[in-house]
């Protein structure tokens, strides 16, 4: 079938790409866009390490053809932060020991990212629940969720102090 | 995994997807969520020629309730369905199954219709329905119609729906008195090893009404009568459970597979719904 225009925004900036409407999102994102955040692990829409942000949703970009997303605003890791100024969740996993081979944290953080839009003061269950759709291989979870919570604080600390 | 190629629609109102899938006939499919049809895309155990994208159909979406009448429509979201607050009034037990239905980020996309529509044994949704007595309702060229969940499935990935009918939207009476929806897994994000849904109401310390559907124990969900019949009139004491559970036993057929042999089905049965009927007492 022939390819066609997509378009939608990632991380603010406009996009137009051709695909053939088979092509799965995570493969346009990192192979026609070179956005290489979202990783693929699994590939049977398990692990989370594809997560991406669609319209205020959390989307595991391998269950997903690029041209459901037409006319969406997709935001990645890439997007949250930037090198010189992490967002408090990129801090906190660098802080609290979040990570240790780095494959699932894209996915983690963009999952995170929205569960403290949803619930920007969560129990430590709460965090649990809300990221049981990300695996990691390394940590053991308990310094995944350490970080978040302490980016929870963080967040809430800055908006108090701006009050 | 690539899915085998195939042309994309995304029409704007449901009257516009059933003509598409009538002039497209069997190479066409609707994709609701997309959480139980592209993965089987990808492993090429579904093939589909026209792929109709039902997400701009606003008409399938959204919940209400008028009295105890409770609609929801085909394209609400799992996550829709939990953040609901007039549904967890209405019928706490969607609540209480919608949770435990696969992981956050599936919740975000899958949607009721696609989990009632998909006639796999796996799915939460439509034990559910059956117990609840919800009503489903089809569109297709000559207009709606209305199908019982207690009549809907007929094998795996079978159903009374046909090809070129869309399944537009459930309704239901809220129910009264206790409910569980009790599920075994392996992990967050796993399909049942069994699970069970129980309503019941009480009357005098008695029970004066039950509702039982069993999970993944067959390849359809079961809705059994005598387990529930075992229910009625009792004090729901451990006696009348285990009848209940003995009269389940005989209405489930589990097949061996990962989730493990046929015994061990049978006995995790047993448990959920002893647990499901212990705590649906404790809520009439
Ligand atoms: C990791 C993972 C874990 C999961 N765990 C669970 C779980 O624990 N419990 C559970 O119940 N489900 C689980 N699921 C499945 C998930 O809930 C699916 O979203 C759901 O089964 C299908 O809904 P959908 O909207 O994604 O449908 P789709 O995948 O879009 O469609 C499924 C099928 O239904 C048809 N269909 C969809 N909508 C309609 C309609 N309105 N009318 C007619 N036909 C329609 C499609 O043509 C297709 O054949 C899991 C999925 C994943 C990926
Ligand atoms: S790569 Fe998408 S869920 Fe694992
Ligand atoms: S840090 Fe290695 S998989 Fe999570």
């Amino acid at each position: 079938m022939s390819k066609q225009h997509i378009k939608f925004t990632v991380n603010g900036e406009e996009k137009d790409v051709l695909a053939e409407p088979r092509e799965l999102l995570i493969h346009t994102l990192r192979e026609q866009l070179n956005v290489t955040g979202p990783h693929i692990g699994c590939e049977t829409s398990h692990c989370g390490a594809c997560t991406v942000d669609i319209d205020g949703k959390s989307v595991k970009a391998c269950t997903l053809f690029a041209i459901q997303a037409n006319g969406t605003e997709i935001t990645t890791v890439e997007g949250i932060g930037s090198p010189d100024d992490l967002h408090p969740l990129q801090k906190a996993f660098r802080e609290h020991h979040g990570l240790q081979c780095g494959y699932c944290t894209p996915g983690m953080i963009t999952r995170a990212y929205r569960l403290l839009q949803e619930n920007p003061s969560p129990t430590e269950e709460e965090v649990r629940f809300g990221m049981a759709g990300n695996l990691c291989r390394c940590t053991g979870y308990q310094n995944i969720v350490k970080s978040i919570l302490a980016a929870a604080d963080e967040m809430n600390g800055v908006k108090e102090a701006a009050e | 995994m690539i899915p085998g190629a195939f042309e994309y629609h995304r029409p704007s109102d449901t009257a516009s997807a059933v003509s598409l899938l009538q002039s497209h006939g069997d190479e066409a499919r609707v994709i609701a969520g997309g959480h139980s049809l592209i993965p089987m895309m990808k492993l090429r155990m579904a093939a589909v020629e026209h792929l109709i994208d039902l997400q701009d159909c606003q008409d399938m979406k959204g919940i209400s309730v008028d009295g105890d009448a409770v609609t929801i429509g085909a394209m609400t979201t799992q996550h829709d369905l939990i953040e609901s607050k007039i549904l967890a009034d209405a019928a706490p037990i969607l609540h209480e199954a919608a949770l435990q239905i696969a992981d956050p980020q599936v919740r975000y996309m899958g949607t009721v219709g696609g989990n009632v529509a998909n006639g796999d044994p796996g799915n939460d949704m439509p034990g559910l329905m059956q117990c609840i007595g919800a009503v489903f309702t089809v569109l297709g060229p000559n207009g709606d119609r209305e199908i019982a969940a207690r009549d809907f499935y007929e094998a795996a990935y079978t159903t009374a729906r046909e090809d070129d009918e869309i399944l537009t939207q459930i309704r239901f009476t809220a129910p009264k008195g206790g409910y569980a929806y009790e599920k075994q897994k392996r992990k967050i994000g796993d399909y049942a090893t069994a699970a069970a849904a129980v309503l019941l109401t009480k009357e005098g310390g008695t029970v004066a009404s039950a509702s039982i559907a069993m999970t993944n124990l067959s390849d359809i969900p079961v809705w059994s009568e005598a387990a529930a019949q075992a229910l009625v009139g009792g004090a729901c004491d451990a006696d009348s459970v285990k009848a209940a559970v003995a009269a389940m036993l005989e209405d489930i057929d589990p097949s061996e597979d990962n989730r493990g042999p046929v015994e061990f089905k049978r006995h995790v049965a047993g448990i959920v719904l002893t647990r499901a009927i212990e705590r649906a007492w404790s809520r009439a």
